[in-house]
């Protein structure tokens, strides 16, 4: 277990799951508290567009990725607000479009093909470089500062919108703040859980913690545990069995989310009839109004 | 309806407990708002003193819940003015000074949150980006004894009934301390036991000198408490004055309440209730 770590290679890979496992999550949980786990997928699909056109204008494409995955959350933010009824279709255009025009773009690139993406899209962890690595720890360090240091702002905001307007909130500023925060998480791991699968990193973690807690600290405080947990065995058993990392992270995640379930189910079960017992105890006599 | 004048409105001296300030805390004047291009207020004027309890009564579709949404900014006003104390409405930015109560949506979200996390976010008005202190967690404390909500803090607001959800969403309102209340149904869906603790939670604030404006569908338990009300039928205001009396709420105009229980003899029991 211990010569993996000898690895240069491996070191940087772990690394950079860590800082995936604990930001994905910390961003997902206001994505699913606020019912949009979907939008992650979305900023991966837009941010393949970005990627593309790294290779083409030859920069890194961490930069592009974030430039584009960037515009593309914010863009789907403010469909969010004015959209109404057609929203659900400029957002699903959104998501074709960038997943076209990544493809498009990578083929039109002097020394790219289809086979550049695949380790966007399905993770590496043979290809975190140096250079990555400075890069996605600056990134994550970013993403931790806004989810958790605004954890109370954005538990508000997602919570309940219109009264955080009444307090006085900046809420729009949040929200795009928010977006933008997605959007450089996507990017940070893509190198890992690769584009398609990052949306699975964001809302799986959170889904089994909200399994066995009663509150939205616990929930973000496990989400974050179990995605450290997976990203880390995930991209040990990649070195082993030579699979992309991205597949056995996600596998992982649903899996610990079976077993939460599983062993909640019964637990949320006996608590139910407790209260219902209790409940049963103490009528109020008031109700009956004679 | 035609733009016809309005009946002037009875000076709020009538009320019972006076003004001590001349200026009035909420202001709306002529306020006009359409939603999704129907006209739902359509003049509306509407004041409301300091010390003052006021209730906004009026059918479904009367346009009371699209008033108070105007005062607290959430509708914006086709025409007409508002002013919160003393200060023109897209001025204002003191919110920590209301407290507002939305319609009763559900507080749970995707994701679990506890009473006191909820309850929480109330106090962010006074704190804005500030880490909360010991004043903020003593204040939700107090908030959630006020309500008789302290013993469920821990519990997830999914876990709880219709009466006590709108206690805690009460709670989250009180928490920032505020000098108006503004509360929208509050008593919506709300059981006789949670009717009784919000009564008199709202009792101790008005006896603090909260001001307080509320959407009521009846005036039910908190009759004793309403100073003026205002009623509302087809965005125009029909009535501002005492509150009308006993058989009063089924003599509005334009209320056509359904009781699903349909039993006109059971009602006086539940108004008596704070005698």
């Amino acid at each position: 277990m211990l010569e993996l770590l000898t690895y240069p290679f491996m070191q940087r890979a772990l690394l950079a799951a860590v800082l995936v496992g604990i930001t994905a999550p910390a961003v997902g949980i206001y994505l699913v508290q606020r019912r949009q786990a979907i939008m992650g997928d979305g900023i991966g699909h837009v941010a393949l567009t970005g990627v593309a056109l790294g290779f083409l204008t030859g920069t890194n494409p961490v930069w592009t990725a974030i430039a584009v995955s960037a515009l593309g959350a914010v863009l789907m933010e403010l469909i969010r607000w004015y959209g109404k009824t057609r929203g659900d279709l400029a957002l699903a255009m959104l998501f074709y479009g960038g997943m076209a025009g990544g493809v498009l773009l990578i083929n039109l690139s002097p020394n790219g093909s289809n086979a550049n993406l695949t380790t966007y899209l399905f993770g590496s962890i043979t290809t975190v470089s140096q250079q990555d690595v400075v890069v996605i720890s600056l990134l994550a360090g970013f993403v931790m500062l806004i989810t958790l240091g605004l954890r109370r702002q954005l538990f508000a905001v997602c919570q309940d919108e219109e009264f955080a307007r009444v307090t006085g909130l900046p809420v729009r500023t949040l929200n795009l703040l928010l977006a933008v925060t997605a959007a450089v998480t996507v990017t940070v791991a893509m190198r890992v859980v690769g584009l398609l699968l990052v949306s699975a990193l964001m809302v799986v973690p959170v889904a089994a913690a909200q399994q066995a807690t009663r509150g939205f600290a616990m929930t973000l405080a496990l989400a974050v545990s179990i995605g450290v947990v997976v990203t880390l065995s995930g991209t040990v058993f990649s070195f082993y069995e030579n699979v992309p990392p991205g597949a056995s992270i996600v596998v992982l995640a649903i899996g610990v989310f079976a077993v939460i379930t599983a062993l909640a189910a019964p637990l949320a079960k006996s608590r139910a009839r407790r209260a219902a017992a209790a409940e049963e105890r103490c009528t109020l006599r008031d109700d009956v109004l004679v | 309806m035609p733009e016809e004048p309005r009946t002037p409105v009875p000076a709020p001296a009538a009320a019972p407990r006076p003004a001590s300030h001349p200026d009035p805390v909420i202001s709306l004047r002529g306020a006009t708002a359409s939603l999704g291009g129907r006209p739902v207020l359509r003049g509306v004027d509407l004041s409301v003193h300091r010390g003052e309890v006021v209730a906004l009564l009026g059918a479904n579709g009367s346009g009371k819940s699209t008033a108070v949404r105007s005062v607290v900014g959430q509708v914006p006003l086709s025409g007409g003015e508002l002013a919160l104390f003393g200060t023109p409405g897209r001025r204002f930015r003191d919110w920590a000074r209301i407290g507002y109560v939305p319609q009763r949506t559900t507080a749970a979200s995707g994701v679990p949150a506890t009473v006191r996390e909820v309850v929480s976010a109330g106090r962010l008005a006074r704190r804005r980006l500030a880490p909360p202190r010991k004043a903020d967690r003593a204040a939700v404390q107090r908030a959630l004894e006020l309500v008789g909500m302290a013993d469920r803090a821990k519990d997830p607001v999914g876990a709880l009934s219709g009466g006590q959800h709108q206690r805690v969403l009460i709670a989250r309102a009180l928490a920032g301390e505020p000098e108006l209340l503004i509360m929208d149904e509050p008593m919506a869906g709300v059981d006789l036991a949670s009717q009784e603790v919000l009564a008199g939670t709202l009792r101790e604030q008005v006896a603090g000198g909260a001001t307080v404006l509320l959407v009521l569908h009846e005036l039910g338990p908190l009759e004793p408490l309403i100073d003026r009300a205002v009623v509302l039928r087809d965005g125009c205001v029909v009535h501002d004055g005492p509150p009308p009396k006993a058989v009063g709420q089924h003599a509005l105009p334009g209320h056509d309440h359904v009781h699903p229980h349909a039993a006109p003899d059971a009602e006086p029991i539940r108004t008596g209730l704070l005698t």
